[in-house]
């Protein structure tokens, strides 16, 4: 190493040869590539797949979703919530509380639902923030369940066991019943593609750096000039914001809602961290490797009943034990690649 | 004006008195030494000046302003930079992103407007080599280079150091003091908490020697390094300090 020889030039700019920051690898092209023929192939699946199948497939893309999302959450920023039911549910709720009394359309509403979710989430981080781990993550659920009581008291939503959306709201979102599953189907797409694209585009900016640095040394974070709990409520109120919109695309898919179904724990986030934990905490590749491996064994198994429950279970407890990155952890250490690059490459010209 | 003015600093811990009335003073430009046995209290003195820790009395006054207050973060950004004495690299991430970091949030600049000068620091601590390697792969003389290059990329005023020359062999440890001469060359005022008192003596132009907490001597250098005090405090320690 020659460094003695090099003059520390501090603040001039003659030292600096030309150089360029890339990303992109040969994989992550083709990746890219790929991915877009995937979503043009997607978009069209209203004309090549049947309703059942639409109806699935939508239901793959509100779990792609939300298991990106708690994935940023804990795997990215330590925040292990165990509460984002509560979002979910808050979510569905302003789809029908909108729509019912106010007669903001539908698709409006979802749209709205992601303020509302925003501003609950930076109404409750200030309480939740004061607790550590395994606190947080307790009081992530307490909150949530906070919203269930709450909600099922609201007679005019049918308090305890919850109403249908009703038909002439459905129908104004488009009087064709396929054009409004296609519509319905679109949005649950767009939608995943923005909660993808804005968990992506963050790990890429300067705060996913911050992240990363606060994962590894919070007390070198601060002394570097990053600010730690800022940037934690950040992530979490925009992943809450689209976890709630994401909610309410859920219960548009479903028409009908109650306490229960919203809020609850088994659906929202015990089915979401299984996906996480099976496809590879702390990637971007991982929910969706997860959530492929989640659908497969429902779709295969779900008959069995309880055998179903167990099976999963089971996977959970070997993956865990055999591979504590995921699937998609052991596919990326033997083969070293990323389809969504995120590290910063310097390329001296 | 000094550029930092510590004032009756202390810090307890129970009845423990890891900092126990502390006071100095530094002038813009001037490079300070602190010596003092393992456990002495050097490296919390550290964390109250870079705000890791609030002490229990005293004021920490930087460029005229009291920033006893204030928060690590805002420290930063007035411009007292730290390297640790354990390294703390961002394993997660290359060498470049770990000084694009100091050179992004420690200046309140955009990524966009940071890389110009995370690449001139990284090539001037001679890590240009290294740039593109998670900072986990690197070697105990990277990661004190890269402690140094994240925290120089903060353009600081004044540079902490804590023990950056311990752990190193001799040829190693005369290239970082180059390095650290050009820095101070550039107009960074440095404190240097050191065992390798050679390495220490080639920059600091005053010398605060810490027992138990308590300031219990300073001075120019040589003169300090040659009191009863500190011949008493290193008495058993190996002899590269005695």
């Amino acid at each position: 190493m020659s460094s003695t020889s090099i003059g520390l030039d501090i603040k001039g700019t003659a030292m600096s040869s030309a150089y360029a920051i890339e990303r992109s690898t040969p994989t992550s092209r083709v990746a890219a590539i790929m991915a877009l023929v995937l979503v043009a192939g997607l978009i069209a699946a209203p004309w090549w797949a049947g309703r059942a199948n639409l109806r699935l497939l939508g239901e793959i893309y509100t779990f792609v979703a939300l298991s990106s999302l708690w994935n940023l959450l804990a795997g990215y920023t330590g925040l292990v919530s165990v509460g984002q039911q509560a979002f979910v549910g808050l979510g569905g709720y302003t789809l029908f509380g909108l729509t019912i009394f106010t007669g903001v359309p539908p698709l409006v509403a979802v749209a709205l639902a992601g303020v509302i979710g925003g501003a609950g989430a930076l109404l409750l981080a200030p309480l939740l923030f004061r607790l550590q781990g395994a606190y947080f993550a307790i009081g992530t659920w307490v909150a949530a369940e906070v919203f269930r009581l709450s909600f099922a008291q609201v007679a005019a939503l049918g308090g305890g066991s919850g109403t249908s959306l009703p038909t002439a709201i459905v129908v104004s979102i488009a009087a064709d019943r396929s054009l409004r599953e296609g519509l319905i189907y679109w949005s649950a797409l767009a939608l995943t593609l923005v909660a993808l694209g804005f968990v992506i585009a963050l790990l890429r900016s300067r705060t996913g750096l911050a992240l990363t640095a606060i994962r590894d040394s919070e007390i070198a974070s601060e002394s570097c000039g990053i600010n730690i709990a800022w940037t934690k409520i950040l992530v979490y109120v925009a992943t809450a914001a689209i976890s709630t919109m994401v909610g309410a695309l859920i219960f548009l898919q479903k028409l009908r809602i109650s306490p229960e179904a919203a809020f609850s724990v088994n659906d929202w986030t015990a089915f979401v961290i299984f996906i996480v934990v099976i496809g590879g905490i702390g990637t971007i590749e991982g929910p969706l490797v997860g959530t492929l491996v989640f659908f497969a064994l429902r779709e295969t198994l779900a008959n069995l009943g309880t055998t179903y429950l167990l099976i999963l279970g089971a996977v959970a407890i070997v993956v865990m034990l055999k591979a504590p990155k995921g699937l998609w952890g052991v596919v990326a250490d033997r083969f070293g690649i990323a389809l969504v690059p995120i590290r910063r490459q310097v390329k001296t010209r | 004006m000094p550029l930092l003015e510590v004032t009756a600093l202390s810090k307890h811990y129970g009845a423990l008195r890891v900092t126990d009335n502390v006071s100095f003073t530094l002038q813009s430009g001037a490079a300070l030494g602190i010596i003092g046995p393992n456990g002495a209290g050097k490296t919390t003195l550290f964390n109250l000046i870079a705000g890791a820790i609030q002490p229990n009395a005293g004021r920490i006054v930087f460029e005229g302003a009291d920033i006893s207050a204030l928060p690590s973060r805002e420290r930063c950004r007035r411009g007292i930079g730290r390297s640790f004495q354990i390294p703390h690299p961002f394993v997660g991430m290359t060498t470049y992103e770990n000084v694009l970091i100091g050179a992004s949030y420690g200046r309140g600049a955009s990524e966009r407007a940071s890389e110009g000068r995370a690449i001139e620091v990284l090539s001037a601590s001679g890590l240009m080599r290294k740039a593109n390697v998670l900072a986990g792969n690197l070697t105990l003389l990277e990661r004190k280079r890269l402690e140094l290059a994240r925290a120089l990329a903060t353009d600081p005023k004044l540079l902490l150091l804590d023990e950056i020359a311990g752990g190193l062999t001799e040829p190693e440890c005369h290239e970082l003091v180059e390095t650290i001469r050009h820095i101070r060359a550039s107009g960074v005022s440095i404190i240097w908490i050191e065992h390798v008192v050679h390495a220490l003596l080639a920059i600091v132009d005053r010398i605060i020697v810490i027992n138990f907490g308590q300031k219990i001597a300073e001075g120019e250098p040589h003169r300090v390094m040659a009191s009863a005090e500190v011949a008493e405090i290193y008495m058993g320690l190996d002899g590269e300090a005695a």
